[in-house]
């Protein structure tokens, strides 16, 4: 089995497993507890959330366990509506973020709040001009992510917080995607809130945290208990918070060599696929993207069918058409950066990391190249093309 | 998600193809929902048998395998006898389809409805209980 779909999730490393195994059976206290096994866990997670918000150049009492990203994001958004509803209720987002973020968005419209949705270029950029514009005396956050998770477009965040301060808004980033794969240091980024995942980078599903910045007033989502400050009710979570921060040191320990690498299978991969499958291009920006992520369209043919001839030769990877989204609009992320409909369709989103191989990727061209020419043979749309063109080579 | 059915159909499509000098094609749906199936029909003026079908299709996993098991089912019948098989025919035959993925039995039945129109028109004939097709391939939007 090829795993070529890290940017869905990743595969918890031995050594996080074995950093979370004692909280399970042995050390099972409640952290709230006062007795003295409960003050030991206590005193790990404290150490624990210390080494996360070093990792972002944060404090401490800076860092709030949540449940994941998409927590992470309601939290950051509503939380700071919530908070600042008599001072604005205008929001500023991007077209291309997570649904976490848009639909929370959706939500907040529906109670009175007012979005503005920020376009990209055909690169995935958003447009400082264009965010600065849209700036004004009732916007109370801006909300754009660090990386994208389909085309791993990496935004100008230091920027974009530039702005945002030089205005008085708050600045939040989506940074579930990027966190452990580039640099990331809140205070000299301009950020105030972020969010991250931890399954993403090698740790446990169901842990992430937002950093909200000292002084940022938010609402809590959920409440309930004196957890999190007070801010994040619900039981401490000893375990996973424990396999996070031994998932990011891994993660950090080892980044430069590992983008390196990643970047080097990345590489080969897209000049195979280039040159051996005609009618493809790639989706967003080369120069600013993480380097495990690499999305491409194949024209003429549709994801679904794509990924599940992958899947039988055991290949995984993810699309962004329609067919995998659940509704019938293909993603809404290349919508965004300008591809026709039946363009967006045919996409495929592959995300290396560092656990695989070079063979992996060669096995992967060779498999795409038979792949795409079996669903073209099919396919009424090249045909067309085809008796159009007159004889082309696949 | 899909039957095994479905999987065997989507991996071993049958009747792929095209027909030269078909009796009758018919082409439907659009690339915006991301799925177009064009059918060929091969029909005997005389008896109204199928004698022949092939499709090509634009799609998912399942208007593959719509289309194919569509082609199989009308495969050696007569015009009057295809007609009969609906949507919910093709996907009993292929033991089910998850709910989003309904509308894929449906444009399989009008493909075959069109391909069967585009027959009728050529021939000047009429086919009782045949109606124009209800969408067709759209231009780029």
């Amino acid at each position: 089995m090829i795993y070529l779909d890290n940017a869905a999730t990743t595969r918890v490393k031995e050594e996080v497993l074995e950093a979370m195994k004692p909280y399970f059976c042995d050390k099972f206290y409640n952290p709230s507890s006062i007795y003295g096994p409960s003050r030991d866990v206590t005193k790990e997670i404290n150490n624990a959330r210390k080494f996360i918000a070093q990792s972002i150049g944060a404090s401490e009492n800076e860092i709030y366990f949540t449940s994941g990203g998409s927590e992470a994001d309601n939290w950051a958004i509503k939380g700071i509506a919530l908070s600042r509803k008599d001072k604005g209720r205008h929001i500023i987002t991007s077209k291309i973020e997570h649904h976490a973020v848009l639909e929370t968005c959706k939500q907040l419209e529906s109670l009175g709040f007012e979005v503005t949705y920020l376009n990209v270029n055909s690169e995935g950029l958003i447009s400082l001009s264009e965010l600065e514009d849209s700036i004004r005396e009732d916007t109370i956050l801006v909300s754009v992510m660090s990386a994208n998770n389909e085309i791993g477009v990496i935004e100008p965040i230091k920027e974009i917080g530039e702005i945002c301060h030089k205005h008085n808004v708050l600045f939040h980033t989506d940074a579930v995607q990027s966190y452990g794969n580039i640099n990331i240091d809140v205070n000299d980024m301009n950020i105030d809130l972020l969010s991250t995942s931890a399954h993403k980078l090698h740790g446990p599903k169901g842990i992430g945290f937002l950093y909200v910045k000292r002084g940022v007033m938010i609402s809590p989502l959920i409440s309930g208990g004196n957890q999190e400050r007070g801010k994040r009710a619900g039981t401490t979570n000893s375990a996973l918070i424990i396999g996070f921060a031994k998932a990011i040191e891994l993660k950090l320990r080892d980044m430069k060599s590992n983008n390196e690498y990643v970047l080097n299978l990345r590489n080969h991969l897209v000049t195979r696929v280039m040159k051996e499958i005609p009618y493809v291009r790639i989706n967003g920006s080369m120069e600013n993207r993480l380097p495990g992520n690499i999305n491409f369209s194949f024209r003429f043919i549709e994801g679904e069918g794509m990924l599940l001839k992958l899947d039988m030769a055991g290949i995984c990877a993810s699309s962004g058409s329609a067919c995998t989204s659940g509704s019938l609009d293909p993603s809404h992320v290349l919508l965004a950066i300008g591809l026709p409909h039946e363009i967006a369709h045919g996409s495929l989103r592959i995300s290396i990391n560092e656990e695989n191989t070079m063979e992996e990727m060669d096995e992967t061209v060779d498999v795409l190249v038979k792949v795409i020419r079996e669903l073209r043979s099919m396919s009424p749309l090249y045909e067309d093309f085809v008796k159009k063109e007159g004889s082309v080579n696949v | 998600m899909y039957s095994d059915k479905v999987m065997e159909h989507f991996m071993n499509p049958r009747n792929v193809g095209e027909l030269e000098d078909a009796s009758g094609v018919g082409t439907v749906g659009n690339a915006k929902c991301g799925d177009i199936m064009r059918i060929y029909l091969d029909i005997d003026d005389d008896t109204h048998i199928i004698n022949d079908v092939k499709f090509k299709t634009f799609g998912c996993g399942a208007a593959i395998a719509t289309s194919s098991m569509a082609t199989e089912l009308v495969k050696g019948k007569t015009i009057e006898e295809a007609l009969k098989i609906t949507n919910t025919a093709v996907m009993e035959a292929l033991d089910g389809l998850p709910p989003v993925k309904v509308h894929c039995s449906l444009l399989a039945e009008e493909a075959i409805h069109a391909a069967l129109w585009d027959y009728a028109q050529k021939n000047n004939i009429v086919i009782e209980g045949l109606k124009a097709p209800k969408s067709d391939i759209h231009e780029d939007e």
